[in-house]
């Protein structure tokens, strides 16, 4: 059985067929190639398989497809404006704080989650809004500088 | 080396963004599970639920039947058993007679979408007949019931001795003995591994796999699959971490390929994060038991080290593992006689491993507290103590290990000056104490895991008439910067920019080998072989250059993008109008290098494991908060000082050094695998606990740089050595803090309390068990230590 669903992924409205039981986390990387989007659980435990919904961070690992319907979703490919990185993934590139790369796509978008509401946030915001997100690479440091000179570069 | 100034270098020793930097932030860079090929078919592995068992039948039949399941395998379909060591071939992809850990597999099956073939799982019969399991040191030396492998639970013992330790010990003011535990625990890399396999109408397999070690992997393949290794091609994707844990041979590698083999079509297999718990490969436990004599100034006299080390099921690394428990104790300090004994035991638990820093953590957190104890007892401070003992550059330890470039005194006296160690640690307020610890790692083993006299690592380099610069080699980026490093070197050399660099690796078809992301090996070997290829490149288009300048060709400088006269700086070609006139001149420009470490294993048995053509070094003070009431210890605050040799990328380093502070600290105080009956205590992310942006510390990271006479550009390892000195700095702070000993990694709040209400101040092991070693291999000790 499938079911039919209306997204809005990255700013594009799509209709797809679905099993109700595929999580966006699913979808988004079967159905609509959107591979940025990783997992490392598909438990709601390590947050790598983080999107935007509406701006906020959110599990796609979670979520089933008809949650969202009506809602913005953003994965680290909308990010970008058409080739121009957004500052964020510039900064995480210039300091090192993508080792493996695999929680990055979540970091950053959480990061920007965070640069939305709080421009200029202190280092204990940042980690604050980072706790969620597990890394096993870098310890962090990195990151947290990578956040701090995007939003000094914000003016 | 390269003749290169090191004032002139363009690209070495900067912090540039890595080649593969952009693909990361975006999104791009595609892991193993990000693939998808059409008509492909997912599979799924069926595990023992029991950690020790016969298996009687596994009839599959209602699995074979169901709709949409294309294949299924068991233990018949695979009977050909491989191992990472050629020792150790003791693995199955599918176990057919027996199982011996909660997680071996035992069937497997290929269906058109993942929950079908998820219930195909549970449609597979498996008659099991139980054995009693063993489960701890205790219980493999003790024997209970029928032996998990057919020569018994003791896997590997081993004994050397350099020079007659007892009489060292006899001739000491004071001896120490010491028993202390390192618990296991995993690598928990965020990516889950896959794999996914292809076989070609044309018989070709090709293998995509989140591997550390591709052409270990494609050598097994070629040996279980019985197909030529010339019709294999194995690719290993960007590792999303790996930490050590990708660089087995892992059944659900062999188990795509052989369903790609039976079904025709692409076939993906990705681990639960369960499954990945118990694939581990991870930190062995570790009981050891010291015993040093030292003179009243504190030198060392000789020192005996005994471990025992609870394997897991299989041998996997462990032969290595056992030896490394006792290789570098004598890399930071002159010890003049010396006797190792260790041996590792099977017991019916995931297999254990290589983690960052294998099988030496834990000998370290040992050699380290005990220096600590004994320094309290002389009336000698941390760091004195060990500066009475302190390996110098250029010599041989007792072991036959080389020393050459040696930046440890130069750590030291960076971290304890910038954290004021000596000062603070006698005046600490309550509650907070600081520790101090050092310690040496490899870069890169000199041996190979299988006997052989090729090269470890192999470079090719093609220079496009556009000015483009091909490298190709098998290295595979597991985050450690390894793309960076062969980009940067080959960069520099040819004097483009990193932009002009293509990089191909890890693909068995396509590149020349390199044997691995391990053994922190990729930037001294990859790195070496890298300048000789480039070299050898640069030589043939200065000739041609020289030719259209009027001059010899070793006038010229390779620099932005431009090849000229050192002498008269206006007179240059560009890089590109230098590769057409060599093309011009005798055709395509390319050029391989190749890396071999020297031979530098000691005249015993059991030599192999130790020898590295450079250590590198660090030191680290660590400032600990522990809350007496609850047994809680933070870390607010690390100093850590790392001899890189040079570092190739600065920023690059730091992350792994910071990245080494961070899983030290998850390994000293929450992390650990442990099990109940056979189960794993904690096989999730949620509750296998991990440090997370709010228990990170401040930390100080101080770059030495000794300039390694062998490493590229003078680079030696960063990837796991900076790693080592923590654990055991956090027991000696915590020591310092409330004046308790906690003898046994991770430092729970439960351990600590319980500490807190022990007239002895300390939890740990009280002694290790009886057993006969075999009598030690007496090895000649090298020409300086003779009668000392
Ligand atoms: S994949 Fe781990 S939280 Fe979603
Ligand atoms: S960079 Fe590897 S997990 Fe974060």
């Amino acid at each position: 059985m499938k079911v039919a669903v209306r997204l809005r992924v990255n700013g594009q409205d799509t209709e797809l067929l679905v099993p109700p039981y595929k999580t966006v986390l699913e979808i988004l990387r079967e159905d609509l190639g959107l591979t940025g989007t990783k997992h490392g659980c598909e438990l709601g435990e390590c947050s790598t398989c983080g999107i935007l919904v509406d701006g906020k961070p959110f599990l796609s690992c979670l979520a089933l497809p008809l949650d969202l319907e009506g809602h913005e979703i953003t994965t680290i490919e909308g990010l970008a404006e058409g080739s121009r990185p957004h500052p964020l993934q510039v900064t995480f590139a210039e300091l090192g704080a993508a080792q493996c790369g695999y929680c990055t796509p979540s970091m950053i978008l959480t990061a920007k989650a965070l640069l939305d509401t709080d421009p200029h946030p202190s280092r204990a915001a940042i980690q604050q809004a980072l706790a969620g997100v597990l890394c096993r690479c870098t310890g962090y440091l990195k990151i947290f500088e990578a956040v701090e000179l995007a939003a000094s570069r914000h003016g | 080396m390269a003749k290169t100034q090191a004032d002139e270098l363009a690209v070495v020793g900067k912090s540039l963004p890595k080649p593969d930097a952009m693909g990361k932030v975006s999104g791009q860079a595609r892991f193993a599970d990000d693939l998808m090929l059409p008509r492909m078919l997912f599979a799924r592995i069926l595990r023992s639920p029991l950690p020790h068992a016969r298996i009687r039948q596994v009839d599959a039949s209602r699995a074979r039947a169901m709709p949409g399941v294309q294949a299924v395998l068991t233990g018949e379909d695979l009977p050909i058993k491989y191992g990472i060591l050629p020792v150790s071939q003791d693995e199955e992809a599918l176990c057919s007679e027996k199982v011996r850990y909660v997680g071996d597999p035992v069937a497997a099956v290929a269906a058109t979408d993942e929950w079908i073939a998820d219930a195909a799982l549970e449609a597979i019969d498996v008659s099991f007949e139980a054995l009693p399991s063993v489960m701890s040191i205790d219980e493999a030396l003790a024997q209970p019931g029928e032996p998990i492998h057919p020569r018994g639970n003791v896997h590997k013992a081993v004994a050397l001795e350099f020079g007659d330790t007892e009489e060292g010990l006899r001739s000491a003011d004071h001896t120490r003995e010491d028993v202390v535990f390192f618990e296991g625990n995993t690598h928990l890399p965020m990516e889950q591994h896959a794999a996914v396999a292809q076989y070609g109408q044309d018989g070709k397999l090709t293998v995509w796999s989140s591997t550390q070690t591709p052409h270990y992997v494609h050598r097994a393949l070629g040996k279980v699959l019985e197909l030529p290794m010339s019709r294999i091609r194995v690719i290993a994707t960007p590792n999303g971490g790996g930490f050590g844990g990708k660089s087995d041979i892992f059944a659900h590698e062999i188990v795509a390929a052989k369903l790609a083999m039976v079904t025709g079509r692409p076939v993906k297999i990705t681990l639960t994060r369960e499954e990945v718990f118990y694939a581990h490969r991870g930190r062995h436990p570790v009981l050891m038991k010291v015993r040093t004599g030292f003179r009243r100034d504190g030198r060392i006299t000789a020192m005996q080290f005994q471990s025992f080390l609870d394997g897991g099921g299989y041998g996997s690394y462990g032969v290595a593992s056992t030896y490394y428990t006792g290789a570098l104790q004598t890399a930071t300090y002159a010890i003049p006689r010396y006797r190792f004994e260790g041996v590792r035991l099977f017991t019916n638990k995931p297999p254990c491993g290589p983690k960052r820093g294998h099988g030496t953590p834990q000998p370290r957190f040992a050699l380290e507290v005990h220096l600590d104890k004994v320094a309290d007892e002389l009336g000698l401070d941390p760091v004195a103590i060990r500066r009475r003992n302190l390996v110098q550059p250029n010599s041989q330890t007792v072991n036959w290990l080389r020393i050459t470039s040696c930046g440890l005194e130069a750590c030291m006296d960076r971290v304890v000056a910038d954290s004021r160690f000596l000062e603070r640690r006698t005046a600490m307020p309550s509650g907070r104490g600081l520790g101090f610890a050092v310690s040496s790692y490899l870069s890169g083993a000199g041996t190979a895991i299988y006997w052989n006299d090729m090269p470890h690592s192999e470079v090719q380099v093609k220079v496009d008439r556009g000015g483009g610069v091909s490298v190709l080699c098998g290295a595979i980026d597991i985050g450690q910067g390894s793309d960076h490093i062969l980009a940067a070197i080959v960069a520099e050399v040819l004097g483009v920019s990193l932009q002009d660099i293509q990089l191909t690796t890890a693909d068995t078809d396509l590149t020349p080998i390199d044997l691995g992301s391990y053994s922190s090996r990729v930037t001294f070997m990859v790195g070496n072989a890298a300048i000789a290829a480039a070299q050898r490149v640069r030589q043939r288009l200065a000739e041609a250059a020289a030719r259209m300048l009027h001059c010899e060709s070793d006038e010229l400088s390779f620099r932005g993008g431009q090849v000229g006269r050192r002498d008269h700086p206006g007179e240059a070609i560009s890089f590109a109008q230098t590769v057409q006139a060599a093309e011009a001149g005798e055709g395509l420009i390319s050029a391989s290098g190749s890396y071999t470490p020297p031979k530098l294993a000691g005249p015993y048995k059991g030599s192999g494991v130790g020898p590295s053509p450079a250590y590198s070094f660090s030191a680290a003070v660590v400032e600990v908060e522990c809350d007496p009431r609850t047994g809680e210890v933070r870390v607010p605050e690390v100093w850590i000082a790392h001899d890189i040799g040079r570092a190739i990328n600065p920023v690059l380093v730091e992350g792994q050094v910071e990245g080494s502070v961070y899983m030290a600290l998850g390994e000293a105080l929450m992390e650990e695998q442990t099990f109940r009956i056979g189960v794993h205590k904690f096989p999730s992310m949620l509750e296998y606990k991990s440090p997370t942006t709010l228990e990170m510390p401040v930390v100080h990271t101080s770059l030495v740089e000794s300039l390694d006479p062998e490493g590229p550009f003078g680079a030696k390892e960063a990837g796991q050595g900076p790693l080592l000195p923590v654990i055991p700095a956090i027991a000696n702070a915590v020591y310092n803090a409330l004046g308790v000993r906690i003898d046994e990694i991770p430092i729970t709040p439960e351990k600590v309390l319980r500490a807190l209400a022990q007239p002895s101040r300390r939890v740990g092991p009280k002694g290790v068990p009886r057993f006969a070693f075999p009598s030690p291999i007496q090895a000649a000790r090298p020409p300086e230590w003779e009668g000392k």
